[in-house]
């Protein structure tokens, strides 16, 4: 079985579309100006797979990286 | 007067009647010509046809100055400006992030049942009417409204403001002197404001911006505050009534998408992202400072550049099938707020205005189409969107 995908958003990409936000809520938080990163360490839960690939091909900065571990 | 266009591809016109009308088909054209095409016109202009290329522009803000923003007949001395979208790095970052905080998604969802409620105040005054306009009735009233009532100004000046943005972007590509008369009026009624503040602070947009502090740790100019509260007027306010009015264009020219936004409620967030693709009402500008290429083409300073958003949205290389649209399209990374450090600072506020407007208007009018009698008119310029959109309201006869 494969590993656990893990995302990463790069800071000096986002420019706080909040895309990913809107798409994988369980996934990503903004700070207070709406700049995008990882819940916790970025590890995606069993299920959510979908909405992280999801949230990585709606970035039109292309600020979001999925690593597998 | 100006000559009309005879070879789109080395003297194209964005203000041309057919590139208002309909401009696909001319941005297909350049965009089979080559990834930038140049024009004589407006004292030299670059336009970037593809995604590649506007994307690169956006990005490099050493070859590419926001000081002018909107591509004029005459480039005069620059006197007022609108931070952040006119500045460039250092001084944008410290203009945008006092910006930003009202702007977050959380924050707007604050003003969504305001919003709601502007959209049921304007349906409740022409749904018993057969026929309607709905971009002077409907789409135009509600972005004016919520951007007044996040500003602590009367939602009522609202016609005064939508005639001042009239004369700035659209008259104000050919007629200096309108859009000067424009802007100072503009400026002296939010001096007004600004003024009426100090003596009794508010828990407005206005105050927020009064009380910030710069990077320093020192309150804003007025004149920072000013220009802001400008830019907020100007861009908060056509470009989303063109985005909510080309949304309810395309629905009512459409009614399977129609019945099956209805039906499929979940697919809004898409639908309102594929509107945002491929209607994007937008387009920027900026001015080449130093010599470059871009895609290979050279660029060469003194020359504006036409920054189409909505070109690069239709661009079939980036988008598959770019010319349909597709309310369920699951991969969209269009450009309609901009890419790089100008990524438009009230985009939350615009997606949920759009979404708003259209689910108060398909609750209450869930049959509509294009009333065959009127004619649909666009803006014409920076911001494109229906300026007459004559509906008939319920199910044909």
């Amino acid at each position: 079985m494969a590993g656990k995908l893990k995302i990463h958003v790069d800071p000096d990409k986002c420019q706080g579309h909040s895309r990913c936000k809107s798409l994988a809520p369980e996934l990503f938080e903004l700070d207070d100006y709406g700049y995008a990163h990882a819940i916790g360490d970025g590890v995606v839960p069993e299920g959510l797979e979908d909405k992280a690939w999801l949230a990585k091909s709606n970035c039109p900065e292309l600020a979001i990286d999925i690593t597998e571990d | 007067m100006t000559t009309p266009v005879t070879d789109w591809v080395s003297d194209f016109d964005h203000t041309d009647p057919r590139w208002t009308e309909n401009p696909y088909p001319i941005w297909d054209e350049l965009r089979a010509a080559s990834p930038v095409v140049h024009t004589d016109r407006f004292l030299g202009v670059y336009m970037p046809t593809t995604y590649e290329a506007v994307k690169a522009i956006a990005y490099d803000t050493e070859h590419f100055s926001s000081r002018r923003i909107i591509v004029r007949n005459s480039r005069p001395p620059i006197t007022q400006t609108a931070p952040p979208i006119t500045s460039d790095p250092p001084e944008h970052k410290p203009a945008k992030q006092l910006l930003l905080p009202p702007f977050t998604p959380d924050a707007t969802r604050k003003l969504e049942p305001r919003v709601r409620e502007i959209c049921n105040e304007l349906i409740d005054q022409f749904i018993d009417e057969p026929r309607v306009d709905a971009a002077a009735r409907y789409t135009k009233h509600i972005p004016v409204r919520a951007i007044a009532h996040m500003l602590g100004i009367p939602e009522a000046d609202g016609d005064l403001f939508i005639k001042w943005i009239h004369e700035i972007l659209e008259l104000g590509i050919k007629d200096e002197e309108t859009m000067m008369r424009a802007v100072n009026e503009m400026a002296v009624y939010f001096v007004g404001h600004i003024e009426a503040r100090k003596q009794r602070p508010t828990d407005d947009l206005i105050s927020t911006l009064m009380n910030a502090r710069d990077a320093g740790g020192q309150p804003l100019s007025d004149m920072h505050v000013l220009g802001s509260l400008r830019l907020l007027l100007i861009a908060g306010i056509d470009t989303t009534w063109s985005a909510i009015g080309a949304s309810l264009w395309h629905l009512a020219k459409t009614p399977a998408d129609r019945a099956r936004l209805i039906a499929e409620p979940e697919l809004m967030p898409t639908a309102v992202e594929e509107f945002l693709r491929a209607y994007s009402p937008v387009t920027m500008a900026r001015e080449v400072i130093k010599d470059t290429t871009v895609t290979g083409c050279p660029i060469k300073p003194d020359n504006m550049v036409l920054l189409s958003f909505p070109a690069a949205n239709r661009d079939p290389a980036m988008f598959p099938d770019a010319d349909k649209v597709l309310i369920d399209r699951k991969e969209n990374r269009h450009a309609a707020f901009g890419l790089g450090i100008h990524r438009c600072v009230g985009s939350n506020l615009a997606r949920m205005e759009m979404t708003v407007a259209i689910e108060e208007w398909l609750k209450r009018i869930p049959d509509f189409r294009l009333d065959p009698a009127g004619r649909v008119t666009w803006s014409e310029g920076t911001v494109r969107g229906p300026r007459q959109l004559p509906l008939l309201l319920g199910a044909a006869q």
